[in-house]
């Protein structure tokens, strides 16, 4: 069975609908909400602190650590609270992810914190949660060279698709999930996974589907920072 | 130790300018932020915001009330919304959150636990309340009692096809409520009372007590904390005022 036309009736390279907000912890130095068709990602960055144990401390610059995790009732089966092998893993790769874009030199020795969380789950939970980080680290006042902007692509039946929902990755005939960050000005990729199955070529036209795509998500994340700070300059 | 706070008080202030039995503005309730959830809610108390999330599932019922459904509460101080919450398992503070919640649902007979029951001694629907904190601006206690309210109050069962729940799939049946609890959370600062403690407040209050409260007035779980003494006149007038603002609370419910 071929996939011809889309769950939700979106065109194959058409991301869903988006919408983030800045700046919704007030605790936190910096905080971001994203949203991609279902799924909710909050996003809260602490620092800079100082760390410890000591030998995690960097002399040179600050370092990052994330901290992503899914709460109980954002997915269909109950999550049993507390961290996984999955949520560590994609903790990691998250700060892989945001780490290229960040100017960290003015902060030796201290540790931005990011605590990543997912209320809503309807898959692309990394990518949703990377988009609130990087929202998050700018409201906080990271210096940053670039913003990060991620979307997984992926393969639905035969056919290659853009930010792929849940219904679609159980698709019945299977679904190949590449998830992707890119930062929007130097155009590097700084996140990249896939599980599935897909030839070279297929790959090369997803991740230029997802460059186009992530283009969409710069525009909201744009968006949110100016509906935040918008009128500061006339200060 | 901050001594601000209690000589603010000895003048009849407090640091955010409320009225000793002022509660915080707004209380605001939105439920249905998880469309994965049975029922979820979220509350903004002020500058505090909690989540709480209902999930369901279907298990044997414990020995000893086997025609009952099972009820497990539990709570993680979110390291986002607090510089002083750290990741790892929960401490002691999230535990006592926990269990104040649940025993504010649970020993008011909150949920009709009988109507919970699919075959007895088999079959029963157990209620997963969880709760996380958003932004914590002080009495998480009561943000989060109320939290957990709404979300069963908004609650419906999920779909069971002989013994396995449809996991997605939501019926248009609530879960049966008697009634609502309402938690009332004071503190004692230097000689006064004050209710809804902020957080500039709980860094230096000396005692403080929650009060689960029914819409009759009836009192059905307390929790004090503090390492100070309480007389009873004291308690006593905390609890006279914990029933009367959990009536000012209970109108958000509405």
């Amino acid at each position: 069975m071929a996939y011809t036309k889309r769950f939700d009736g979106r065109k194959f390279d058409e991301i869903r609908a988006m919408d983030a907000k800045v700046g919704v912890i007030e605790r936190a130095t910096g905080s971001a909400m994203f949203k991609m068709g279902n799924t909710i990602a909050y996003a809260a960055v602490y620092g800079p602190r100082d760390l410890f144990p000591s030998f995690l401390q960097n002399s040179t610059r600050g370092i990052i650590r994330c901290y992503y995790d899914m709460w109980s009732f954002s997915v269909t089966d109950r999550k049993r609270p507390g961290p996984t092998r999955r949520s560590t893993e994609i903790s990691k790769v998250s700060e892989a992810a945001l780490f290229p874009a960040l100017r960290l030199g003015a902060f030796p020795n201290t540790t931005f914190d990011i605590y990543i969380n997912i209320i809503q789950a309807d898959a692309g939970t990394r990518t949703a949660g990377i988009n609130a980080a990087a929202l998050a680290l700018a409201d906080a006042g990271v210096p940053m060279e670039d913003l990060v902007c991620s979307v997984a692509v992926g393969k639905v039946g035969d056919k290659i698709c853009v930010d792929l929902d849940k219904e679609e990755e159980d698709f019945e005939e299977g679904a190949t999930d590449l998830p992707v960050a890119i930062m929007p000005r130097s155009g590097k990729i700084t996140l990249l996974q896939m599980d599935g199955n897909m030839t070279p070529k297929e790959i090369k036209e997803a991740l230029t589907m997802a460059k186009k795509a992530m283009e969409k998500v710069k525009k909201v994340q744009v968006k949110a920072l100016r509906d935040k700070y918008k009128g500061e300059d006339k200060k | 130790m901050n001594t601000e706070i209690k000589a603010l008080a000895e003048k009849g202030h407090r640091v955010d300018g409320r009225k000793f039995d002022e509660l915080r503005k707004p209380i605001k309730i939105e439920t249905g932020i998880s469309n994965k959830a049975e029922g979820s809610a979220k509350v903004t108390w002020g500058n505090t915001i909690v989540l709480a999330g209902i999930k369901m599932n279907v298990g044997t019922p414990y020995p000893d009330s086997q025609d009952q459904g099972v009820l497990i509460t539990g709570a993680e101080l979110s390291p986002m919304s607090d510089p002083k919450f750290l990741p790892g398992p929960p401490g002691p503070a999230a535990i006592e959150l926990a269990r104040v919640i649940d025993r504010g649902v649970r020993e008011s007979k909150m949920i009709d636990m009988k109507k919970l029951c699919v075959r007895e001694g088999e079959l029963v629907w157990t209620v997963f309340l969880d709760i996380y904190p958003i932004n914590n601006d002080g009495n998480l206690i009561d943000a989060a009692a109320l939290a957990a309210v709404a979300a069963l109050k908004s609650a419906v069962f999920p779909k069971l096809d002989g013994d396995k729940v449809l996991f997605g799939e939501f019926t248009k049946t609530k879960i049966p409520l008697n009634l609502l609890p309402i938690t009332c959370t004071l503190a004692k600062i230097g000689s006064k009372i004050v209710v809804d403690p902020c957080l500039e407040e709980e860094k230096d209050f000396d005692v403080r007590l929650s009060v689960a409260v029914s819409e009759k007035g009836d009192v059905h779980a307390m929790q004090k904390g503090g390492m100070v003494g309480l007389d009873i006149s004291e308690a006593d007038e905390m609890i006279k005022l914990a029933v009367k603002k959990s009536a000012e609370i209970r109108k958000v419910l509405k």
